[in-house]
């Protein structure tokens, strides 16, 4: 109970210091800073269809952060989580390109899926063994395969993916409708999505919080060292975390592709790996609340388009909240910390 | 620690009420039209996203009760997460009867979203659903006949330059882009044989694409850098395609140094004002006329789908109430190559000209029109490869 009381009061204290500081912010640029609130909180959760506007964001982005868990578990900064989204991306549209003329295409949904958890799951693993053979940090192996990710995907959208007689960066032919993940009726959002979402929580909290390996994953993560007297091999562990943390991007991609977009685009990943990284640091590392901040953020996101349409402000505000929310966090956690080692 | 709690308080119990009061402020009647509007790019971006927005202020002005909710940068690079179908329920869930979408690439998600709001009516510039038979009845096409525009700028581009060599800031190759370059590039060549009496073999026209309508950093080409690359190659006239301003910017900088460059930039009629020396003129599309007949039409619930392709109003083409396409003579142009101008387009409009007359070839060397034939309207507007003569990808 002290527990939850004292976690309660941080969350409101960070929230409290970010929306101080955006309301200064919005202030000085002479907004007001209730109607600016009130537009994001009305814009996210006002109406159905915005909510399933914010669950469409929310979807990739908790998919993102749990991989991200894993990686960060085992002592891994899994920067190239946006690559790997990207990969995840191209997997799944060549399995679909692939499927369209086939007999059976609802078929090929699930297996487009697959296809996009795997080549995540591959890139991840490609900056594990450049971290674990290679001697490179994971964080330049990560960002540099970014950078490739989106080479690659721009390389396959303006050169052999390219619409017929055009060459454009808006992307590829949309997928035929029997290619697109199905919605309810007068709801963006695709209920199967969501469950493999919830499914994904859900096993998550199990593998890190009781199992064996997730016990194992969080020694690795704290003393890489010391495993090894337990006879644990601390890079194995890496490279299973990294290469879920891979798994659950290609995931997210895939996801972008056949639920949300229905062709390829450059920004495909839509910085939702990023933003992740964002998610989790703001989590303190932990799984609990990582699906309420991801809602969060995914409101913050959705809600912003408000601000220009109605209050003619700039909709990078949503981006300041997130940052300040963050770095808000990390003062609240620093502080606790500091007085806690002068007490204990 | 008393005072943040008592805002976030305070302010949260604002943002609720907020949240009750929005849905009851809009739709009411004392809107007697609101109309949706998405852009592309800034809604100032002094360009083609700019000429939309004032396009949209001009119905504002002259429909009394008509208001105009737009929505600015609507596309995935600016908006992470954002499709055009959420903005439009979103529109629609603001009272909007009537939702323009100014972008070649939103063209899936308008007819989705036209499909999902039947009782709402939709326009997307520039595309050609209704052409092809593939718009739901509550859409409809519109353009200006740009190419009359890019000809005059052609034109202009050829008659000051002195190297001879004009380039084109092109965007994404599709077919409209490749009539435009295609327009530019016969009133170029017109202005210097046929006017200025030189040999075509000195000419040259070179197109370059960037990608996208507008730079994306990291996915498009840098237009500063291609208009720069042309420069440095000798070429002293740019034409801008894209929906920005950078060739203009860069030429007047250009200028400061010492050469002798122009450029024209594209869309918006007020694009010359941002560097006036370097300006030759703009090509510019005038939406506000059509947009308020249309926007009438579905007022007065005479709604008809259509694929309109605008003409200049010959008799005035910057009549501002009229032509869909003007042209606006920039500062930098001199006064001979101005009335040069002027019984130009004058015989643009008597139709005595008509720069789409065979022969002409495709790039490829295959024949695009025979001696003495007149390009069609669908042979413009499905112009499938550049011209011979031209140099830059077609495809």
């Amino acid at each position: 109970m002290r527990n939850f009381k004292r976690h309660l009061t941080d969350t409101l204290l960070i929230l409290a210091i970010a929306l101080l500081f955006t309301g200064l912010l919005l202030l000085v640029v002479g907004a007001s800073p209730l109607e600016a609130f009130g537009q994001l909180l009305s814009g996210s959760f006002g109406s159905w269809s915005r909510l399933a506007r914010v669950l469409n964001v929310w979807i990739p982005l908790t998919l993102c952060s749990l991989g991200l868990l894993y990686a960060f578990r085992s002592g891994l900064w899994n920067i190239g989580v946006e690559g790997q989204m990207v990969l995840g991306a191209i997997g799944c549209t060549a399995v679909l390109r692939w499927g369209m003329d086939t007999a059976a295409p609802q078929l090929m949904l699930p297996v487009a899926l697959l296809a996009g958890l795997l080549l995540g799951s591959l890139w991840a693993l490609l900056a594990g063994w450049l971290k674990i053979r290679g001697g490179v940090h994971e964080i330049f192996a990560g960002l540099g395969l970014n950078f490739v990710a989106m080479g690659l995907i721009l390389w396959l959208i303006f050169g052999p993916w390219k619409r017929p007689g055009i060459a454009s960066m808006s992307g590829t032919e949309l997928f035929p409708k029997a290619l697109w993940f199905p919605t309810l009726e007068g709801w963006r959002v695709s209920p199967f999505a969501l469950l493999l979402t919830l499914a994904a929580i859900a096993l998550t909290a199990w593998v890190l919080n009781h199992s064996r390996f997730g016990l194992n994953l969080k020694a690795v993560g704290h003393n890489p060292r010391a495993v090894t007297l337990y006879g644990l091999s601390a890079q194995r562990y890496m490279l299973i975390a990294i290469l879920i943390s891979g798994a659950l991007a290609g995931l997210a991609g895939g996801l972008q592709v056949s639920g949300i977009y229905h062709r390829l685009i450059p920004a495909i990943s839509s910085g939702y790996g990023y933003l992740g990284l964002l998610v989790v640091m703001l989590a303190n590392f932990k799984l609990l609340p990582i699906p309420f901040i991801a809602l969060f953020f995914a409101a913050l996101n959705v809600g912003s388009i408000q601000l220009p349409m109605m209050l003619k402000l700039d909709s990078s505000l949503s981006g300041v909240i997130q940052g300040a929310c963050v770095l808000s966090a990390l003062l609240v956690f620093g502080v606790r910390r500091l007085r806690e080692g002068r007490s204990g | 620690m008393r005072s943040p709690a008592r805002a976030l308080i305070q302010s949260a119990a604002l943002a609720f009420i907020c949240l009750l009061a929005v849905p009851a402020a809009f739709g009411s009647d004392r809107d007697a039209l609101i109309f949706g509007m998405l852009l592309v790019g800034p809604h100032n971006d002094h360009g083609w996203s700019q000429a939309h927005y004032e396009g949209g202020r001009y119905v504002e002005e002259k429909l009394p009760g008509s208001r105009m909710i737009y929505i600015d940068k609507v596309n995935p690079a600016d908006r992470p997460g954002l499709t055009i179908p959420m903005v439009v329920d979103d529109l629609v869930d603001k009272g909007a009867q009537l939702i323009i979408g100014n972008s070649d690439d939103m063209k899936d998600g308008i007819r989705e979203a036209a499909t999902q709001h039947p009782e709402v009516k939709f326009i997307h510039i520039s595309g050609d659903d209704v052409l092809t038979g593939s718009a739901p009845e509550n859409l409809s096409n519109l353009m200006g006949r740009m190419e009359y525009g890019k000809m005059m700028a052609g034109f202009t581009a050829g008659l000051t330059s002195s190297s001879g060599r004009v380039a084109y800031l092109g965007p994404l190759i599709n077919e409209e882009t490749r009539r435009l370059a295609v327009a530019s590039y016969l009133g170029a060549r017109h202005a210097w044989t046929a006017v200025r009496g030189k040999p075509a073999e000195e000419f040259k026209f070179k197109v370059s694409w960037i990608g996208f309508w507008f730079n994306i950093p990291g996915v498009t080409a840098d237009p500063t850098q291609v208009v720069r690359n042309f420069f440095d190659t000798g070429y002293d006239v740019v034409l801008s395609g894209i929906d920005t301003n950078e060739a203009l910017i860069l030429a007047n900088q250009k200028r400061a140094e010492g050469s002798a460059v122009y450029a024209l930039p594209y869309d918006y009629i007020g694009s010359c004002t941002s560097a006036p020396d370097a300006c030759l003129g703009v090509p510019y599309y005038n939406w506000g006329p059509d947009y308020v007949r249309i926007a009438k039409s579905v007022m007065n619930g005479s709604w008809k789908q259509a694929w309109t392709w605008s003409n200049p109003d010959w008799k005035d083409i910057n009549s501002a109430d009229s032509s869909a396409i003007g042209f606006a003579a920039g500062p930098a142009l001199s006064a001979e190559n101005r009335s040069r101008l002027d019984s130009f387009i004058a015989d643009l409009g008597s139709g005595r000209l008509n720069l789409f007359t065979g022969p002409l070839n495709y790039q490829d060397g295959s024949v695009y029109l025979k001696t003495g034939e007149i390009a069609t309207d669908k042979q413009i507007w499905y112009l499938q490869q550049l011209l011979q003569g031209m140099e830059g990808a077609s495809k």
